[in-house]
C-alpha cells in the first residue's frame, strides 16, 4: 500500500468475486474517481481472496479498515460520492448480522472476521498478489534472507522440527521429518514439489493462498529447497485454476528478476528455479506417488509406498512434497521463530488452519482459525450459525477421505488427533456444514459416487470395492435396502481401508463408516421402514396437498413440471401420484404450506 | 544378505529382493495374480498382501503387497495370520464377483477356501450370490498384457483406457495396432485367458 495516498480501496479479485464482477467494479471506481478528480489522492488496488466469499463482491477501505459487502457497479457513484468525498461511510453496503440489524462499519468488528487468525493468509485483501515490492514491503522475503544468510540447512530443519508444523494436505506428517529425510536421502539430485492439485469438492483453500499471495508460497520453497539440498521445485497445479496460474507465473518471473530465484539467490551462491506443471484433471494426481508420475509424464497411478519421495521420487531422486498451506506457514516461522508458532494450538497440533466453510452456513468462505478452537465457534462465531434457524446436523471434515462429525460433538477441538478419534480427519480443510433437512445415507452415497468416478481402477479393492458399496447405498436410498446392508457395508468398507493400494481407497469407505456410527437410526429408517427421516431420497417420499390448508389459489397446479396436479380453482387440489417427479416446486411455491412430505 | 523372520523362521536372501521371490524359496505359498518374475511389480490386484511389521518399530503390522515389498533386516512377514486370510479371500471374492466363471479365480477361490467358508459371511454372500457384475468380461485389469507389449516386446500396443470400474484394455484408438506384431506375448501372460490370437488372412 503506497503511503502517498489519503486512502487506498481494496478491492477483492480472488475467483468469487470476479465472477461476481468486481473487474467491472474496480473500471467503474477508477472511472468516477477521475471524475471527481481524486486520481491524487485514492487508489484503487486489486487483492487476492478477502475470505467472505459469501458475501462478494467486496471492498475494504484503508486506513479505516471500512467493510463494504455485495457491492455493484451501480452502488459505486454514491459510494465515491459519500464516502470518498464528504466521508460518511455508506451504510447500506455494510455487513449487517441478522440478530441485531445493527450495520457493522469495520472489518475486525465482525464475528467472520473477530475469531479468525491469520498467518497463512496474513495478506489476504491487503497487498496486490502482483506485485512483488508490496509483499516484500510487509516482510515478505526476510525468511529466506535469514534461512540463507544466517542458517545452515540444519538449522532450518531444526527450526521447522521445532515449531511443530504438520503437512497440511491431509495426513499431517510432521514437515521438518519429512525434510530431514530427503535431505539425509541418498542422492545427487533433489527434487521439491508444491502439491496444489486441490481435488476435495467444495475446498478452495490452496488456490485462494496461490490466488492472493503466490510469494508466501515461492518464499516457502526456496527455505525448503535450502534446507533440503534441491535446485529445482515444481509446483503441480490443478488447471482448473487459471488465475492462480497466472499470478504463480508472474510471481515467479518478479522473483527471479529480483535475484530471489534462479542463480546465486540474496548473491549466496545457492541456485534454486521453479517451473509450474498443469494437473492432468484426476482427483488421485494429487496423491502424491501419482503425483510425481503425472509430472514424469505418465498416467497419474499410485504406486506402493515404500519406497517413499524422499527416498525415490521424481525421476527416481529423493523428492520431498509438501501442500500449498504447509509451504505458506515456513517463511513465518523462519521469519519470527518457531517458539512463537509452537505456541500456537494444542499439544499436537500447532499454529493454525485454513478451512473452507461451506454448506448450510450463513457466512460461507474461508477461514483461518488457531488449532484447538472448537467446531462450534467455527460454525456459529464465524459461521453465524445455520441458515432460517433451522439445526445443524452433522459438520464433514475431510472430503472424500473424511468423515461425518455429528451436532453433538461440536465441542471437540479442532486438532490432527481429536479428528481422527471421532473417525473423521482434518484432511485439506474442506468443512461441509449440514442441517437437518440433509440425509446422512445420501450424503455417504454422494461421497462414494465421487470415489467411485475417481478410482483410478489400478488396485482391485478400490476399484471394485468403491463400486459395491456405492450400489448397496443406492438400493438403500432408492428403498431397496436390506437387514444386513449396514453390517455388510461396515465389513466390507473396512476391508478396503486396509487392502487398497494408495490413500484413496484407504479412504473412501470413511463418509460411509463414520454415517453408520453416528447416523445409524437413519439408516435403520430407510432400510426397515422404507423412509427418509430427512426426507430427501425421492424413492421413499410422496407429497401430498393437506385438504384443511388448501385454498385452491392453482399455484401449484401452474408450476407443476409433470402436470400432475389437478383440481377447480377455490377447491382442494390433488397430486396424481402415478406421474409425480417428486421435484418439490408444488411445495416451494405453496403460500398457505399445504404440501405436505411424508 | 538380509534376514527376514517369515511366518516364525529366520529367513536369508540377497538385498532388493521381494519378500514374494523369498517366500518362494522359502517354500511358503503366497498366490498372485498380477505379478510375473519377468516383468515389473505392478501390485495392483492385492491377492499377494501379506502382513509385514518391523522389530525395531512400534508400529502395529500392515497388509503389504508381497510383489513389491523388498526385504530388509528384522523385517516380521506373517502370509497366513487371520488378517492376511481374511484380505486375501475379500480380494478373490471381488475378483469372483467380476468374473465369476473364470477357471483360475475359480481355482485360486477353492485353494483359499471360498466356497467352503461359513455361509453366514454377509460380504461373501453379496459378492457371490447378489452383487451386480461390472462388466460382461473375465478381464481382471492385472496390466500384465500391457506390461508384457511395453517391456519385453516394446512395442506399446496395448494400454489402459479410463479409470475406476469403467477402465479397460485396450489398443490406441481400439484399432489394432499397427505396432503390433502378433507375437501373442499378450495372450500368453493373461491369467484369465481374455485374450485371443487369430490368425491372420
Ligand atoms: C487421493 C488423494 C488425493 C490427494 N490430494 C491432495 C491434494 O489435492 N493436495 C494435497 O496437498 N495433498 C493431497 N493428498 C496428499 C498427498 O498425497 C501428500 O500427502 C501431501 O501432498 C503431502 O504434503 P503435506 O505433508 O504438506 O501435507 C492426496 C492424497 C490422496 C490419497
Ligand atoms: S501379485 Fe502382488 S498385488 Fe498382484
Amino acid at each position: 500500500m503506497a503511503s502517498q495516498y489519503r486512502m487506498n480501496l481494496m478491492v477483492c479479485t480472488g475467483t468469487g468475486c470476479v465472477s461476481n464482477k468486481s473487474l467491472n467494479i474496480i473500471d467503474a471506481l477508477n472511472r468516477e474517481i477521475e471524475a471527481n478528480g481524486l486520481a491524487e489522492e485514492v487508489q484503487v488496488i486489486p487483492t487476492g481472496c478477502n475470505g467472505f466469499c459469501a458475501n462478494g463482491p467486496i471492498i475494504v477501505v484503508h486506513p479505516e479498515e471500512i467493510f463494504y459487502q455485495l457491492v455493484s457497479e451501480e452502488d459505486i457513484p454514491l459510494l465515491v460520492e459519500e464516502h470518498l468525498l464528504k466521508g460518511r461511510p455508506v451504510q447500506k453496503l455494510m455487513y449487517t448480522p441478522p440478530e441485531t440489524k445493527n450495520p457493522v462499519p469495520t472489518m475486525s468488528e465482525i464475528g467472520f472476521f473477530k475469531k479468525q487468525m491469520l498467518i497463512v493468509l496474513s495478506n489476504r485483501g491487503i497487498i496486490d498478489p502482483e506485485n512483488i515490492d508490496e509483499y516484500i514491503a510487509r516482510g515478505g522475503y526476510k525468511g529466506a534472507a535469514k534461512a540463507l544468510t544466517e542458517m545452515t540447512p540444519e538449522q532450518i530443519i531444526e527450526e521447522i522440527k521445532a515449531s511443530g508444523l504438520r503437512g497440511r494436505g491431509g495426513a499431517g506428517f510432521p514437515t521438518g521429518k519429512k525434510w530431514e529425510f530427503c535431505r539425509n536421502a541418498k542422492g545427487d539430485e533433489k527434487y521439491i514439489i508444491c502439491n496444489c492439485d486441490e481435488g476435495d469438492p467444495g475446498a478452495f483453500m490452496d488456490r485462494s493462498v496461490m490466488e492472493s499471495d503466490p510469494h508466501e508460497v515461492l518464499e516457502g520453497m526456496v527455505i525448503g529447497a535450502r534446507a533440503i539440498g534441491a535446485k529445482h521445485g515444481f509446483i503441480y497445479l490443478r488447471d482448473e485454476y487459471p488465475l492462480a496460474l497466472e499470478r504463480v507465473l508472474k510471481a515467479i518471473d518478479q522473483a527471479t528478476e529480483y535475484g530471489l530465484l534462479g542463480e546465486d539467490i540474496l548473491g549466496t551462491g545457492f541456485d534454486f528455479t521453479i517451473s509450474v506443471n498443469r494437473g492432468a484433471g484426476a482427483f488421485v494426481c494429487g496423491e502424491e506417488t501419482s503425483l510425481i508420475g503425472s509430472l514424469e509424464g505418465m498416467v497419474p497411478e499410485p504406486r506402493t509406498r515404500p519406497p517413499y519421495p524422499a527416498v525415490s521420487g521424481y525421476k527416481g531422486s529423493p523428492t520431498n512434497i509438501n501442500n500449498v498451506e504447509t509451504w505458506g506457514n515456513v517463511p513465518h516461522i523462519i521469519a519470527r521463530g518457531a517458539k512463537w508458532f509452537s505456541g500456537i494450538g494444542t499439544e499436537t497440533s500447532k499454529g493454525t488452519k485454513v478451512f473452507s466453510l461451506v454448506g448450510k452456513v450463513n457466512n460461507t468462505g474461508l477461514v483461518e482459525v488457531p488449532m484447538g478452537i472448537k467446531l462450534r465457534e467455527i460454525i456459529y462465531d464465524i459461521g453465524g450459525g445455520i441458515p432460517d434457524n433451522k439445526k445443524l446436523k452433522a459438520v464433514q471434515t475431510g472430503g472424500p477421505s473424511g468423515g461425518c462429525i455429528p451436532a453433538s460433538l461440536l465441542d471437540i477441538p479442532v486438532d490432527y488427533e481429536s479428528l481422527k478419534e471421532i473417525g473423521s480427519i482434518m484432511g485439506s480443510g474442506g468443512m461441509i456444514v449440514m442441517d437437518e433437512e440433509t440425509c446422512m445415507v445420501e450424503v455417504a452415497r454422494y461421497f462414494l459416487s465421487f470415489t467411485l468416478g475417481e478410482s483410478c481402477g489400478k488396485c482391485s479393492p478400490c476399484r471394485e470395492g468403491t463400486y459395491h458399496m456405492h450400489t448397496i447405498l443406492e438400493n438403500i436410498t432408492k428403498g431397496k435396502g436390506r437387514e444386513e446392508d449396514i453390517e455388510l457395508l461396515e465389513k466390507m468398507g473396512t476391508l478396503i481401508k486396509q487392502t487398497a493400494l494408495c490413500g484413496l481407497g484407504n479412504t473412501a469407505p470413511n463418509p460411509v463408516l463414520t454415517t453408520i456410527k453416528h447416523f445409524r437410526d437413519e439408516y435403520e429408517a430407510h432400510i426397515r421402514d422404507k423412509k427418509c427421516p430427512a426426507k430427501v431420497c425421492k424413492a421413499l417420499i410422496t407429497y401430498t396437498i393437506s385438504k384443511e390448508k388448501c385454498t385452491g389459489c392453482t399455484l401449484c397446479a401452474k408450476n407443476c413440471p409433470s402436470k400432475v396436479i389437478t383440481g377447480e380453482r377455490k377447491a382442494v387440489h390433488v397430486i396424481d401420484q402415478s406421474g409425480c417427479i417428486k421435484c418439490g416446486i408444488c411445495k416451494s411455491v405453496c403460500r398457505f404450506d399445504a404440501v405436505e412430505v411424508e | 544378505m538380509k534376514t527376514i523372520i517369515l511366518n516364525g523362521n529366520p529367513v536369508e536372501a540377497e538385498e532388493n529382493t521381494t519378500v514374494l521371490t523369498c517366500a518362494q524359496k522359502a517354500g511358503v505359498r503366497i498366490p498372485t495374480l498380477c505379478y510375473h518374475k519377468m516383468l515389473s511389480a505392478y501390485s495392483g490386484c492385492r491377492v499377494c498382501l501379506v502382513e509385514v511389521s518391523h522389530r525395531e518399530s512400534k508400529a502395529p503390522p500392515r497388509l503389504m503387497p508381497a510383489c513389491s515389498t523388498i526385504i530388509d533386516d528384522n523385517m516380521v512377514v506373517d502370509t497366513e495370520s487371520e488378517t492376511v486370510k481374511k484380505a486375501r479371500v475379500f480380494i478373490i471374492e471381488l475378483m469372483l464377483s467380476r468374473c465369476p466363471d473364470s477357471e483360475v479365480i475359480r481355482r485360486m477361490a477353492e485353494e483359499y477356501g471360498v466356497f467352503s467358508g461359513e455361509n453366514d459371511d454377509v460380504v461373501r454372500d453379496y459378492l457371490l450370490n447378489r452383487a451386480p457384475r461390472v462388466k460382461e468380461t473375465n478381464c481382471v485389469l492385472c496390466g500384465l498384457c500391457v506390461r508384457v507389449c511395453a517391456e519385453i516386446t516394446e512395442r506399446h500396443a496395448l494400454s489402459f483406457e479410463t479409470r475406476g470400474v469403467q477402465r479397460v484394455v485396450t489398443s490406441p484408438f481400439r484399432k489394432v495396432a499397427s505396432k503390433c506384431i502378433g507375437c501373442g506375448s499378450c495372450a500368453y501372460v493373461c491369467p484369465t485367458k481374455t485374450i485371443t490370437v487369430e490368425e491372420a488372412e
